[in-house]
């Protein structure tokens, strides 16, 4: 890893969390997956495994009371900012009892409750609203900031640059996180954007970095030094983050050799892994054993399996719902 | 009563509502010293700050999220959209995103904006800055919409929109801004989904929104002359509509012409119309006929443009031909 860390007693806890959050987010997306596999699901999702260094290494700075918008491929964004498996499967399933009592599902899951302002459907839809939750910040003279979660495909969209102008003009506490897993869903990010990524940032005077999105202790080093320039009235931010998606596009997405090599893939989830990566330096610092860690993640396999036959069994919400929520009193 | 323009009470109403509640603040082009091109906003800046009064690039879509980010959040944000043409560039921020937030968040998450706007042809200032796009929002679940007819209903109707809490659009009649009527010193709101009777009569009902509404109490004026007494409703807000003072007016005059100056095809006066088929077809005596603006681009030239839209004459002689029993196919 990156981080020569200084591994005092609550650095260690501060490990074990960032290890705990990312298991979960790639146990949810292995249950979610089958759930879609074997037709429980309606509808269809979009895997957030392979990314989970990103997701967590970016909400463990941040406190519930700092807001985050979310992409199409939000499971990891909803886990890592503090969600629950039961009310995440309940809403992935459409069930009363989910966080959205099942009218938004996986796209548009969204945990008010930790400071997640939700999945977006849109690509790019969100950046508004992340940037517009950070002037409110400025406006009412709170320390909160804001991260707005996107991906390489996103940059695509012009609301990117016309938000980015504003929150540079205005000094926002917003971060621009870009997760870069080199694909425009079914086409390589080089065949969609030209020219760097992090100068589009740049080109409005915003201080922009890259990072291995793989390494979570680097994500997080970073982000905690952001969050806390933000905080001093220094932002707005842009990271690009190197990460890759182990799925395709969505679930349904599984004969992608066309724009994608097996051996690209097995690569970056043998070599590149970032719980692997984690684990391994977990192990060699001397911070948890195998042991430990194997019932680490035993725990959590069995909290994502409870939660999954509490979701399959809960009821969906009454008919009389359909138009409630349409407005707010 | 003193009399203030259109202009000058949605100004007075912004101003009472941003001294009222400190999570109000206004944001959009050129809003702050220039008060906007129509010098609705002239003085808001000196009074509240620019962090108040916050004037933004022109990036339609960019400051629409904000908004919506904002009001996610704990802000009561007022958006000036300069022209109601350009809501086509914010459709994502607004229909996507503000209008379906509470719903899809299961009523989690609140979005409180109004979105100022305008609307309205005859101005000599072609397709793209003269459209009367009401029924594009209207037809969104999650959004209200509010038409006001005067500068009464302007300040009553605004300072109810931002007390709101969902997404409330506006359109201003641009043509208004300077007609003044009585408004009183003392504060009142105006009530979402409640119809004005602004004229009652007998024989015909017309249902007019905005500044249709000049246009149907000009033609009851001339009706009035030739007998036929015709009650002009303005329902105010299209959503909420109150279908129940429409439909209890159509009973009593068993006809009725709906009136906006938005394009007559898809439109308001088409889905008034349908309502008053649905439930007052029997008490009908005649078929409801819509007037809207013809179904073409605005044009520029004022003897192409000055036909687009409905006008009282149109009204009366419409009007006179569904009393006197004529057989009417109207288009």
């Amino acid at each position: 890893m990156s981080a020569a860390k200084k591994t005092t007693k609550s650095n260690s806890d501060d490990y074990l969390r960032m290890y705990r959050q990312m298991v979960r987010i790639r146990t949810f997306e292995d249950n979610a997956n089958q759930l879609y596999l074997s037709a429980k699901m309606p509808g269809l999702t979009h895997m957030y495994s392979g990314e989970e260094a990103v997701a967590v290494g970016i909400c463990e700075a941040l406190t519930d009371n700092d807001r985050i918008t979310s992409t199409h491929r939000g499971h990891g964004h909803c886990v890592a900012k503090g969600a629950e498996f039961k009310q995440m499967f309940c809403e992935l399933l459409g069930k009363e009892e989910g966080y959205c009592r099942g009218k938004g599902g996986s796209m548009h899951i969204a945990d008010q409750s930790h400071g997640n302002l939700g999945a977006n459907a849109i690509v790019g839809g969100s950046m508004g609203i992340a940037t517009g939750s950070a002037l409110r910040a400025k406006l009412q003279g709170h320390d909160d900031v804001t991260v707005c979660f996107f991906g390489d495909g996103a940059t695509a969209q012009g609301l990117l640059y016309e938000v980015m102008n504003m929150a540079a003009l205005w000094n926002l506490p917003v971060i621009y996180a870009c997760e870069n897993n080199g694909y425009s869903e079914y086409t390589k990010t080089e065949e969609i954007a030209a020219g760097s990524i992090t100068a589009r940032a740049e080109a409005f005077g915003i201080e922009a970095f890259k990072v291995d999105g793989q390494d979570v202790l680097a994500v997080n080093e970073l982000t905690q030094k952001l969050v806390a320039r933000c905080r001093k009235g220094e932002g707005p931010f842009f990271i690009e983050l190197e990460t890759y998606r182990y799925h395709g596009h969505h679930v349904g997405d599984i004969n992608r050799e066309y724009y994608r090599s097996k051996d690209e893939e097995k690569d970056w989830k043998e070599n590149r892994d970032p719980i692997i990566r984690f684990r391994g330096w977990l192990v060699e610092q001397g911070i948890a054993t195998e042991d430990e860690i194997e019932a680490m993640n035993a725990e959590i396999e069995n909290d994502a399996a409870d939660a999954v036959s509490y979701a399959e069994a809960a009821k969906y919400p009454d008919i009389s719902e359909v138009d409630m929520h349409v407005f707010a009193d | 009563m003193r009399e203030i323009t259109l202009s000058q009470a949605v100004n007075e109403a912004l101003a009472e509502e941003l001294r009222r509640d400190p999570t109000t603040f206004i944001i959009g082009e050129d809003v702050a010293e220039a008060g906007t091109p129509f010098k609705v906003l002239s003085g808001l800046v000196e009074e509240f700050g620019t962090d108040r009064v916050i004037d933004t690039p022109i990036s339609e879509p960019g400051f629409m999220g904000i908004a919506v980010g904002a009001a996610m959040t704990g802000a009561r944000p007022i958006v000036d959209l300069m022209f109601g043409d350009f809501i086509f560039l914010i459709m994502d921020q607004l229909c996507n995103q503000a209008a379906k937030t509470h719903y899809m968040s299961g009523g989690k998450l609140n979005v409180p904006l109004v979105l100022r706007t305008n609307m309205g042809a005859t101005r000599r200032s072609a397709a793209q800055h003269s459209q009367s796009l009401q029924a594009l929002v209207a037809h969104i679940p999650g959004l209200k919409v509010a038409m006001p007819s005067s500068a009464y209903e302007a300040k009553g109707l605004l300072k109810t929109a931002i007390r709101d809490n969902n997404p409330v659009v506006i359109f201003e009649d641009k043509l208004m801004y300077q007609d003044k009527a009585p408004v009183p010193e003392e504060e009142y709101l105006i009530p979402f989904g409640e119809a004005n009777i602004k004229r009652e009569g007998k024989d015909i009902t017309l249902i007019a929104t905005s500044s249709m509404v000049q246009v149907a109490e000009k033609a009851a004026d001339i009706l009035s002359k030739e007998g036929i007494e015709a009650e002009v409703i303005d329902p105010r807000t299209i959503v909420p509509l109150d279908e129940a003072t429409l439909i209890e007016s159509v009973k009593k005059t068993s006809r009725a012409i709906v009136i906006d100056e938005g394009h007559q095809s898809y439109g308001v006066t088409s889905e008034i119309a349908s309502r008053l088929n649905e439930k007052a077809f029997y008490h009908l005596d005649a078929p409801v006929v819509r007037m809207g603006a013809m179904d073409v681009p605005i044009p520029f030239s004022p003897a192409l443009e000055d036909i687009t839209v409905p006008t009282p004459e149109g009204v009366v002689e419409t009007a006179r031909k569904l009393c006197s029993g004529e057989l009417i196919h109207a288009a």
